[in-house]
């Protein structure tokens, strides 16, 4: 417990900055209820007309399921091979692991851009001998988004690894457990926390990813993001804002609830 | 523990399948697009040339380079003052500002760029209300122009800044605080003198995070430069699909990525990656 409390003048420079945080944010509920068919401040009525689109439109209807089923598929892959890899260097604590994670995480520390036209020249090469895997596919978005989110899987389950006591695997493994047995039986369920963390992280990162997106698909893939993009740059289309204000009140309440769940367990 | 065949043989089958799957779809690549930036259109060093004598190349650097440092200035100052809440206030004060910096962070670019757009545009809410209270006749152009990207930017990143900040600032000794106020020091001499020396270490770390970031933001300065503040990232995606010259869109990126690699060196040459977290 710190006894050195911020004082007045850092309370108020930290209130504006919160207030900087939070305005943007406030700012999409308004809009989100303009009965206007263009961007604009409602002006007496309000309406719930761009609310209905979502649910109306198919475009985005089609844009969140195509996004769910690349989330999914995308998290699935970075999990398994995330999990794989990060068994490899705690079990085994090979030579050269610095190296080798520090290879794994250069997707997370390259600039988004560059990993883009990385990835643009690598499924625009795939096109060339496959229809459904590459360029502007759902397949090759899936991979593509699995390159960009294994980074992230793969530092949350290595953490979670460094926290498990080595004992409880050099007992079994004096008893006499095989590789499989210490892996999925001993390991596995001790870090089942981490995996599914990184599961969930993966799943929200392929669920937002726009940078690299942008760069692989055109007209076939379109992504609920990239969809949110085509809208934002041509003529802004309000249903953006009822959609924002729909993912800001799922985030509010999904960090609601961990800090809830959090306290209760009496962690921080 | 570390040597025997068996052993070498797991570690192997079990890293293996990832290390080939990055390989592949991202080493690889990248290889492709390091040969895109030195054949094409023509086998040279020629759109290497290019970036250092193309006017319009050098005037996007410039522009990158100058709004990563204002918005690496801006960020890093917001955020501290954030952080010495988050860390040091009141339970309550804590939980407010943990929410205030967690619920942007979670929340996606567009979103918060899309955020932005409908309060700077010209008939957003900042222009509508400075017209209805008679403050201004014409709307100010808060957007679609290098103050737009700077505050979108600026927005985006303070969270990040956060997190090196409150590591250095959790790690501070109590004691040496309120021996400089017991010894008579002011509460800003305090601060000054005492408290901001002692987290330099997670404000250099947080700078350089934000810098780096800054460089390859792509999707906000997009958005909120309207196509006349045009960054780095952008003019690589202009590059690529709207006046096809792969070349030199690839010469730009490796340009990058060489420059972002030679800062990150100095990242852990000063700070200790134990320290950023």
């Amino acid at each position: 417990m710190p006894t050195y409390r911020p004082g007045p003048v850092s309370l108020a420079l930290a209130g504006l900055v919160a207030l900087f945080l939070l305005l943007p944010l406030l700012a999409v509920i308004p809009v989100s209820l303009t009965p206007s068919r263009m961007l604009a401040m409602p002006t007496g009525e309000l309406s719930l007309r761009h609310y209905r689109a979502l649910i109306e439109d198919p475009r985005w209807i089609d844009a969140i399921l195509l996004s769910i089923r690349i989330g999914i598929v995308s998290s699935a892959i970075s999990t398994v091979l995330a999990l794989c890899f990060s068994l490899g260097v705690w079990m085994f604590q090979p030579r050269f692991t610095a190296a080798l994670v520090g290879f794994v995480l250069l997707p997370m520390v390259v600039p988004p851009v560059v990993s883009a036209i990385t990835l643009y020249f690598l499924l625009t090469s795939i096109s060339g001998f496959s229809s459904f895997f590459g360029y502007d596919t759902w397949l090759g978005v899936a991979m593509a988004h699995s390159v960009m989110t294994v980074p992230f899987a793969t530092v949350l389950i290595l953490v979670s690894l460094s926290q498990l006591d080595r004992r409880i695997d050099l007992a079994a493994r004096g008893l006499g457990a095989s590789v499989w047995q210490r892996a999925t039986r001993i390991i596995m369920p001790n870090i089942k926390f981490g995996i599914v963390t990184a599961a969930l992280l993966s799943f929200v990162l392929s669920w937002e990813e726009i940078g690299v997106t942008l760069f692989i698909t055109s007209v076939n893939a379109i992504t609920l993001p990239r969809l949110m993009w085509m809208g934002l740059r041509d003529n802004i289309d309000p249903a953006i804002a009822a959609l924002s204000v729909i993912l800001i009140i799922i985030t509010v309440l999904v960090l609601a609830v961990r800090s809830v769940m959090a306290r209760q367990r009496g962690g921080h | 523990m570390r040597g025997t065949l068996s052993d070498r043989m797991g570690a192997a089958l079990l890293m293996a399948p990832l290390l080939l799957f990055l390989v592949l779809a991202y080493a690889w690549p990248f290889l492709g697009v390091v040969k895109w930036s030195v054949t094409l259109p023509t086998p040279g060093l020629g759109q290497y040339g290019a970036l250092a004598t193309d006017p319009l190349v050098q005037s996007v650097f410039i522009r990158t380079l100058r709004i990563a440092l204002i918005v690496t200035l801006v960020s890093v100052a917001a955020a501290y003052a954030i952080t010495v809440v988050w860390v040091r206030g009141s339970p309550a004060q804590r939980v407010v500002a943990e929410f205030c910096i967690l619920v942007p962070f979670w929340i996606s670019v567009l979103t918060r760029a899309f955020g932005w757009v409908a309060l700077l545009s010209n008939r957003g809410l900042i222009n509508s209300w400075l017209q209805s209270i008679g403050f201004i006749s014409e709307p100010l152009a808060l957007v679609r122009n290098e103050f737009g990207v700077i505050v979108g930017m600026t927005h985006f990143l303070i969270p990040f800044a956060v997190f090196p900040l409150a590591s250095a600032m959790r790690s501070l000794d109590d004691r040496v605080l309120l021996a400089a106020r017991g010894l008579g020091s002011s509460r800003m001499r305090t601060f000054w003198s005492v408290f901001v020396p002692m987290t330099r270490s997670g404000i250099i770390g947080s700078a350089l995070i934000v810098f780096v970031f800054s460089l390859g933001f792509f999707v906000t300065p997009a958005i909120l430069g309207g196509g006349r503040s045009v960054m780095i990232a952008e003019l690589i995606y202009l590059r690529i699909f709207q006046s096809p010259d792969w070349g030199l869109g690839a010469a730009i990126s490796v340009v990058l990525v060489l420059f972002v690699g030679a800062l990150m060196a100095l990242l852990f040459r000063y700070v200790r990656p134990k320290q950023l977290v």
